[in-house]
């Protein structure tokens, strides 16, 4: 195999992975606020103060896609730009490209939830932006494409890793599902009609909102788990075999599984049940991924008491494994009737999000902060606060929300005695007011926790550029002697 | 003479076929991944690919010596 003697500073192109890294920090942190914000808004919706632009309708897609494709679309560019150079031993490839990639991503999302706070939107979940930003959005991923294609084809490792694979397959599905998704009329340049009318137009959606979570949410980020858990560990991932496994049985099922969305709808059956059956199929996989990248650890559980990155990724590893295990529970017709339309689904959704999605992030960044500074991190202490914030925080938004979202399923299909519904809607909705107190509370550990971690990375920051400081002072010092 | 292509357009021909096609594909890959001893070992190799590119280790760290300041290394 190919062997690299330079050091990593030198070799490779960090700068864009640090400008993705706090650009990710930056969007997450407000678009954990603006979460934080309306989930607060439901349990006391004074808090709406009358104005537009703070609605829950229009902050919601804002803090939907700030942590989607600002936090979790940032960590993504800087984890894959950091993974395909390491791994591929080739520098970045058009760095001027992959410059234009940052700006383009950062500008995107940035007037996107602008815009949302306008009133302007698609309605489509996930998919919001209008068509001009659609078009700005789908250059800026080709683009990436080009340069994370390009890089692989200079590498000087033979052999393609697997963890690139997953990025591939993301690159790729999110580009089709992009496109497909937002194929529109424009009538005015804030306003168009999508493509597609009636159940084709729900189904559309779904196919795109479960592929998102798939490809974008699960693939890329299995990518990100297949590199940092085996460096962080000091050991190679379990099983390469099951990798390869785990990637192809993932790829082919999660295509299928986006109509368990609708079940119960004017959806065809068939589908429904096609759906509801590769998501049970899908367990397999998800699950064999998780063993691979705990059993990692075989060997060197005690790296769990002595260092704190590797809670934050395995910690990850658990949840990813738990909402797995749920969404294909929750896929299944009879389940579904009681909690779709609930906020079961929000729950499991952030059980994903959060446990999953942020934690592996948060503990790739911890991996990444030292090495791209050249500095320690500035306390180990203080990523042990952060941990412990964001375990209790998720734990209290998913136990509120399977509370509220069972309780109301519950609620919702109860019958007296006459057949008559039981409970009144506005019934429901006092039911959950105290779950939705707690889910506001949890959300708050949570992003206090991201705040410390900004705190943690800015005084890291700060001390990497007073050692080079130093240093140069005492080379200057140096040759002025000489 | 292109009749036969009109089989494929048939929702419940190309359904089924589709699955043939891609649960063989896929027994295809469990088989290629998981026979020949040879194979394994060279499939398992390339789990070691992200320590490939860390920086050499300097002979006071490999002898246990480590200096006060120093740079992180990838394996820690």
């Amino acid at each position: 195999m190919a062997q690299s003697s330079a050091f990593p500073a030198e070799q490779y192109n960090f700068d864009i992975v640090r400008k993705f890294m706090i650009v990710a920090m930056i969007y997450g942190v407000i678009g954990m606020t603006v979460g934080v914000y309306i989930a607060s808004e439901l349990a006391w919706p004074f808090l709406n103060f009358d104005i537009p632009a703070l609605t829950f309708g229009r902050l919601r897609p804002v803090h939907t896609s700030l942590v989607i494709f600002g936090f979790g679309g940032s960590a993504l560019f800087a984890t894959s730009y950091y993974i395909v150079q390491r791994t591929c031993q080739a520098r970045l490839a058009f760095p001027w490209l992959a410059e234009f990639t940052f700006w383009g991503w950062t500008a995107g999302v940035a007037l996107g939830v602008m815009t949302y706070m306008a009133g302007f939107s698609q309605g489509r979940e996930y998919a919001e932006f209008e068509w001009p930003l659609d078009l700005a959005i789908a250059v800026v991923w080709v683009s990436y494409i080009l340069v994370y294609v390009e890089t692989i084809r200079r590498r000087s490792q033979p052999h393609i890793y697997v963890a690139n694979w997953f990025f591939l397959s993301f690159l790729l599905a999110v580009a089709l599902l992009h496109i497909f998704n937002n194929l529109a009329v424009p009538v005015s340049l804030t306003k168009s009609y999508s493509l597609f009318a009636g159940v084709q137009d729900a189904m559309t959606q779904w196919w795109y909102g479960h592929n998102a979570v798939g490809f974008f949410l699960t693939a890329a980020f299995l990518g990100m788990m297949y590199y940092f858990v085996p460096k962080q560990a000091g050991r190679p991932v379990y099983s390469y075999r099951l990798s390869i496994i785990h990637f192809w049985a993932l790829i082919f099922l999660y295509m299928w599984a986006g109509g368990h969305h609708l079940h119960w709808t004017a959806l065809p059956d068939w589908v429904s049940t096609l759906s509801a059956t590769f998501s049970v199929l899908l367990l397999m996989p998800s699950w064999g991924g998780m063993i691979n990248g705990i059993m990692t650890l075989s060997g060197a559980w005690d790296k769990l008491r002595s260092d704190p990155v590797m809670l934050f990724l395995i910690t990850s590893l658990s949840f990813y494994g738990m909402s797995t295990f749920e969404g294909p529970l929750m896929s299944l017709k009879s389940v579904n009737a009681l909690s779709h339309y609930t906020d079961w689904t929000i729950g499991h959704v952030h059980s994903g999000a959060l446990g999953w999605v942020a934690l592996v992030s948060f503990g790739s960044f911890y991996h990444l902060m030292p090495r791209l500074y050249e500095t320690k991190l500035y306390s180990q202490t203080l990523i042990y606060v952060h941990f412990w914030l964001a375990t209790i925080g998720i734990v209290l938004y998913i136990t509120s929300m399977w509370v509220a979202g069972i309780g109301q399923g519950l609620m919702l299909r109860s019958f007296d005695d006459y057949g008559n519904l039981a409970y009144t809607f506005i019934e429901t909705v006092e039911f959950m007011h105290t779950p939705y107190v707690w889910r506001a509370l949890g959300g708050a550990f949570f992003v206090v926790g991201a705040l410390v971690m900004a705190y943690n990375m800015v005084m890291t920051v700060r001390a990497s550029r007073i050692e080079r400081a130093a240093l140069e002072a005492k080379l200057a010092a140096k040759l002025a002697q000489a | 003479m292109f009749d036969w292509l009109l089989w494929f357009t048939r929702m419940e021909n190309s359904k089924p076929l589709a699955l043939v096609l891609f649960f063989g594909a896929f027994c295809g890959i469990l088989i290629y991944v998981f026979t020949g001893k040879h194979r394994a070992k060279r499939l398992e190799s390339y789990k070691y690919i992200p320590f490939d590119d860390d920086p050499p280790q300097s002979d006071s760290s490999r002898s246990g010596h480590r200096p006060q300041s120093r740079k992180v290394m990838d394996n820690e």
